[in-house]
This record gives C-alpha cells, sequence and structure tokens, in this order.
C-alpha cells in the first residue's frame, strides 16, 4: 500500500511538471519591444481562407526569457497582428523543452495535429526533425540556428549572422572602455553564442587592438549561478563593459546592475529594459521577415528546401540602441558607420 | 600563468568561492541532519527552488528581505513536512519519494514562476555588510569580511551544526536513530519524531539555501535556477563524511575549483574552456574516491523503521 503512495506521488509530481508547460494560445502575450516592420507584400487573404493558418513551436527555454526564445515568441506575435488576429494565425507553443526527448514528442505531436508549420526552435532538435520531418510530407518544419535542411523538401533551416551584431557593439564597446578590459559571459562555445563573441571580439580589434577582451563559458545555456560569478569575476578583474549571450545572461546583467557602472551590451533580444542605465545597445533577432517568407512559400506550396539567414542587409538582425542611455554622438556615429560598411560589405565579419 | 598567483588574483579566488559555497553549505547540512536519523532526501534541489522563486516573489511583492526568508523558512518546513510525511510516517523508499518530491518542486516554482511573475524582474535582495574592524583589514577584509548576512550565515551554521550533533542529547538521539533506530526505541527515543524534525531541519536549511540565490548571490527568479546544486548538495553530504566540517571542506573545495576555474578563463590562461568548466567535478570525483573508505554511513541510512522488525 506504501508503494502506491509512492506512484501517487510521482504522478503529481509529474502532473505538475507537466502544467508548468502550458499550451497557451497567444492571448497573453509578453511585452513588445519592437513594432513589426513590413517589408513583404501582404501576406495571405484571411477572408480567403475560413480556417486560420496554423504554427506551433518548440523552444528551448521560456517564451520571456528576454533572449533566444523570445526572440522568435515575438516574431510570432507580430505575424499574428500582421495577418489579423488569432482569426487568421493560429499560434501553439511549448516551452522549456531542454529535454530533446520531450521536444521531439511535442513536434511529432504538432505535425500529426495538421499544423502547417512546425518550428522546432534549437540546434539540439536537429536530429529529431531529421527524423520526424519524413513521415510528414505536407507539413512544413522549421529549425535552428542550423544551416542545415538535410536536402528535405518540407524542411527550411535558420539561422542568423550573429557576428554582424557583434561586430557592431565590438565597435561601440571599444570606444566606451576606459579600464581597457571588456568582459564576455558566454554559455556553451557553439552556434550564434560563439559566433557573436567572435565578431564582438573582431569589433573591438578594428578600434583597438590592445583592449583586452577576456571571454568565460559556464558550459550550460541556463545556469544563471555560475554565469553570475563569471561576471563578477570579470569587474573584480577590470572589466567596465560586459556582453555575453543566452538566457542565463539575465545573471550577467544582475551583476553589473550591482556594480552600478559596468555597461552590458545584449544579444538576441532587446535586453535594455532589464537595466535601463547601463544597457548600451543590443543586437536584435528580427524573425518577422523570415516567417512571412516561409508562410507565403507554404500558402503557395512550396513547403521548404531553403536556409534563411538572418542578416543586417536583410532587416533579420537589428541594432537596438537604448535610448534612456546618453550614448555621445560620435561613439552612436561609429556604430552606425559600421552597420552601413558591413550592409554594404566594406567590412566582412567572419563568424 | 604568473597573473593567477598574483596576491589580487588569490582574493578574487578566494572571495567568490566563499560567496558560491554558501548554497551548498546551507543544502548539504541540512541534509546532513537528515541523513544522520536515517532518511535520504533527493528532493532538496525542489525544496531550493519552491523556496527560492517564494523568498524572490515576497521580497519582489513585499520588499521586505526578512518576509522573504521567513517565506523560505515555511515553504522549507511544509515540504520537509510533506518528505516526512511520505518516507517516515509511509515508510515509503526514499530514493523514489525525494526524485518524486524533487521533480514536484521544480514543477511548482515554474508553474507558480509563470503565472505570478512571468518574465525577468530583479529585486534588491540581502546587500554585502562590512563587519566592524575585521572588514577593514586589507585583503583579508575583502575576502571574508564583505558578504551579505545569508553568506556568513552559511558559514557560521557549521559550527552550530557541528555543536549539535556532537555536544547535545538532541544530536546523540538523532545519530542514534540514524544508527540504531531499533536500539533508540527500545530506550524510549520516538524514532519517528526525531526523523521528522531531522528532515524538517533539513528541509528548512534547503529551504534557506534556494533564498540564499534568489535574494542574496543573484537576485533574481528563473525556471530551474539551482541547475542541480541540490544534487551536488547530496553529493558533499557523502563527501564530507556526514560531519558539517567534512562538508564544509568539500564545499569550500568544489566552489574554489570552480571560481579558480573561471578566473583562468578570465585571465586567458590557455586551457579548453570544457576542461576549465570540468575541473570542479572531476576534482570533486577524484577527493570523494578518496575519502569515501574512511567514513560510514549511518547504520540506517534509507531504511524506514518499523516497531518490532529488526
Amino acid at each position: 500500500m506504501f508503494k502506491r503512495m509512492i506512484v501517487v506521488m510521482v504522478l503529481l509530481a509529474l502532473l505538475v511538471t507537466a502544467c508548468a508547460k502550458p499550451t497557451a494560445a497567444p492571448t497573453a502575450a509578453p511585452v513588445m519591444t519592437e513594432a513589426p516592420v513590413v517589408t513583404e507584400e501582404p501576406i495571405a487573404e484571411p477572408t480567403a481562407a475560413p480556417e486560420p493558418f496554423r504554427i506551433a513551436v518548440v523552444m528551448p527555454s521560456a517564451i520571456t526569457d528576454m533572449a533566444f526564445s523570445q526572440s522568435m515568441w515575438n516574431a510570432l506575435v507580430a505575424i499574428q497582428t500582421e495577418m489579423g488576429g488569432e482569426a487568421a494565425l493560429e499560434i501553439k507553443f511549448s516551452e522549456n523543452m531542454f529535454k530533446v526527448p520531450d521536444a521531439a514528442a511535442a513536434i511529432r505531436d504538432y505535425a500529426s495535429q495538421g499544423f502547417n508549420v512546425v518550428i522546432a526552435h534549437g540546434s539540439q532538435y536537429g536530429s529529431s526533425v531529421q527524423e520526424i520531418a519524413p513521415d510528414f510530407p505536407t507539413v512544413t518544419f522549421a529549425w535552428g540556428t542550423d544551416v542545415n535542411t538535410f536536402g528535405m523538401p518540407n524542411v527550411y533551416a535558420y539561422t542568423a549572422a550573429a557576428e554582424q551584431g557583434g561586430y557592431v557593439n565590438g565597435v561601440l564597446a571599444a570606444l566606451l572602455t576606459t579600464s581597457k578590459t571588456i568582459g564576455v559571459t558566454g554559455p556553451v562555445e557553439v552556434g550564434d553564442a560563439k559566433t557573436y563573441i567572435d565578431g564582438f571580439v573582431q569589433g573591438v580589434a578594428s578600434v583597438d587592438p590592445t583592449i583586452n577582451v577576456a571571454k568565460t563559458w559556464t558550459g550550460s545555456f541556463s545556469d544563471v549561478a555560475l554565469m553570475t560569478e563569471a561576471a563578477k569575476t570579470h569587474i573584480a578583474a577590470g572589466a567596465d563593459i560586459l556582453t555575453g549571450s543566452s538566457q542565463s545572461v539575465v545573471g550577467s546583467i544582475g551583476a553589473a546592475k550591482e556594480s552600478g557602472t559596468v555597461l552590458w551590451f545584449g544579444t538576441q533580444q532587446d535586453q535594455a529594459s532589464l537595466a535601463p542605465d547601463l544597457v548600451v545597445a543590443s543586437q536584435v533577432y528580427d524573425w518577422t521577415g523570415m516567417l512571412s517568407e516561409i508562410i507565403s512559400a507554404n500558402l503557395a506550396g512550396t513547403l521548404g528546401g531553403q536556409t534563411y539567414i538572418l542578416k543586417l542587409e536583410n532587416d533579420g538582425l537589428k541594432i537596438a540602441f537604448n535610448p534612456a542611455y546618453a550614448l555621445p554622438a560620435d561613439v552612436k556615429a561609429a556604430g552606425e558607420k559600421a552597420i552601413a560598411d558591413i550592409i554594404a560589405g566594406t567590412v566582412i565579419v567572419e563568424p | 600563468m604568473n597573473d593567477v598567483f598574483q596576491l589580487s588574483v588569490v582574493a578574487g579566488i578566494l572571495t567568490s568561492a566563499i560567496r558560491l559555497a554558501t548554497p551548498y553549505l546551507y543544502a548539504a547540512i541540512g541534509e546532513a541532519f537528515s541523513q544522520r536519523s536515517g532518511v535520504v532526501n533527493l528532493g532538496v534541489d525542489g525544496i531550493m527552488l519552491v523556496a527560492a522563486y517564494a523568498s524572490f516573489f515576497i521580497v519582489l511583492t513585499t520588499n521586505s528581505i526578512w518576509l522573504g526568508l521567513l517565506a523560505a523558512i515555511v515553504v522549507g518546513l511544509l515540504m520537509g513536512l510533506l518528505m516526512a510525511f511520505v518516507s517516515v510516517t509511509l515508510k515509503a523508499e526514499q530514493g523514489i519519494s525525494g526524485i518524486g518530491l524533487y521533480m514536484f518542486g521544480l514543477g511548482l516554482s515554474s508553474l507558480l514562476f509563470k503565472t505570478t511573475i512571468g518574465t525577468v524582474k530583479t529585486v534588491t535582495g540581502f546587500q554585502a555588510v562590512k563587519i566592524p574592524l575585521l572588514g577593514d583589514i586589507p585583503v583579508i577584509g575583502e575576502i571574508f569580511f564583505h558578504h551579505s548576512l545569508l553568506v556568513y550565515g552559511a558559514f557560521l551554521l557549521v559550527p552550530i551544526a557541528w555543536w549539535v550533533m556532537e555536544k547535545t542529547t538532541l544530536g546523540l538521539r538523532i545519530k542514534s536513530v540514524g544508527q540504531n533506530p531499533a536500539a533508540a526505541d527500545s530506550l524510549g527515543v520516538n524514532v519517528d519524531r526525531v526523523r521528522y524534525f531531522s528532515v524538517c531541519t533539513g528541509a528548512i536549511l534547503a529551504g534557506i539555501a534556494g533564498a540564499s540565490l534568489s535574494i542574496s548571490l543573484l537576485n533574481l527568479f528563473q525556471d530551474n535556477l539551482t541547475a542541480g546544486q541540490g544534487f551536488i548538495a547530496v553529493a558533499l553530504v557523502y563527501f564530507g563524511g556526514w560531519r558539517p566540517v567534512g562538508i564544509l571542506w568539500g564545499a569550500l573545495l568544489f566552489s574554489t575549483v570552480n571560481a579558480f576555474q573561471l578566473w583562468m578563463q578570465v585571465l586567458g590562461v590557455k586551457i579548453p574552456s570544457d576542461v576549465a568548466i570540468m575541473l570542479p567535478y572531476l576534482l570533486t570525483i577524484a577527493a570523494l574516491a578518496v575519502a569515501i573508505n574512511r567514513v560510514r554511513q549511518p547504520a540506517a541510512l534509507n531504511k524506514p523503521f518499523e516497531r518490532g522488525e529488526s
């Protein structure tokens, strides 16, 4: 009989865990940091199709993570508004799917429920998409960040040229540092976390190669405690500017805030609201253009087979200057010149 | 490489290590009380998470750090009572019920966070307090006497826990119940009551460990904030041979190596980051392998007590 109690308890635990990952309609949308930018022609005639277009997304962290997952979530909500609300576009999501088998189950579930597009928003989900996509030839799958579509006609891959915004942030940081020491708090040395930082280092070096850019990696996208301590270590070692990526950088921003003077450069999402006095600028991922194209292609009968790369030149990447931070005009001009140079191709940032 | 041995760097490493050790000390010493009485509580991480959430939420809404700490203590007590009810009264398998408690805590904290806060917010938690006189000593003052109250509390807990375990009747009862519950029972010790007390004490300390993250060291809350620290705390109990001083050395070893590897990365010492990140774990495993043979675990650990059985 006691065994039964254990079973009940474990089931209870599972239940609560399950409840904690609700699949909700996007009514409780998080605060949007940007107005949607319409660069495409109108996507679909909502009146022509009485059934809404249906998109499901599986994310590794919370839609409110102020980073990677939120960037995709904000884009989906923007597209939904643009298309005419829930009647035109239905969005379902599963967040905090840090366990790949759980994510794979969710991806398969959404595909079998007849969603038009299933987005697997994490580079760790690649093999799951590769395995599931052939079973659902009429469903569009999109996954990233990566460039590999596995040669499948119903798979899109997407990534961000994070090194470009990293370079711009690096130029700005190099012009603002007085201690000539900049700290980078990275999560895991892969994907856009790495390319962002590589670009940042190149940007700093383009202004002043003698500036010391120290890098730390915590080995985790979510270990906030270690990330915080890494940031404090940088500050103790003399850094007056910090940057970094992943959802765990809220810890670094917290450490910057505690110091009161250390500046922060963000990426993936506009992080100005986390420390309005200290965030100089953020590289923002804007997936709306890509999503519009995927939706219109799907309606026209093309389900995949292409790789999208967010860049400064295609408006997929934007530099959001924090209006609350008094950035000297000449520094801002240097940052804008770096953006223009990258778009013009006169500066090439190596990923 | 020479940089690593500069005074300022050594001071930096030690300061970091003391901060990093704090949640481990609370959680592991608490777990030691529980295990000394014969109950393995693998739910530490879950208790830490719910308490971290609760204290963060209370500080966010009331701006009172003391109410926040109280919330962590209450959550710890409630979850301790739950664990004790399942493992002592119902005599359920301790490992499984502990994992159940962990999953319950992980899910509950995530659910509550989502419904009540939902996004990244920060609070002003326990601030660093300089201890008069001692804090003015050069270097030493900076390393040891510029921390938040919860950090001092964690280190004060070591002698207090030692005193309770080794010098009081209560400690003797806890140990006897964990060593030979039948004998303790025959001498009139209420085995279940002592185990309830020990599990709840451990859980309250786990709650404070959670609060030390969310309202002192990090001042924020996120899903799965602890990232498994509670499990490392359980390992530290074995590492420390169920003794507070042993746990102190284990926690300091782990956190010092962790601080050391961060400094090596900051100073650009040429080792791959993956190796640096592994260092604290590798060293702890190595030390554990050496240390484990020295101490015997409480004889009745993981064994429910049934009167009349032997």
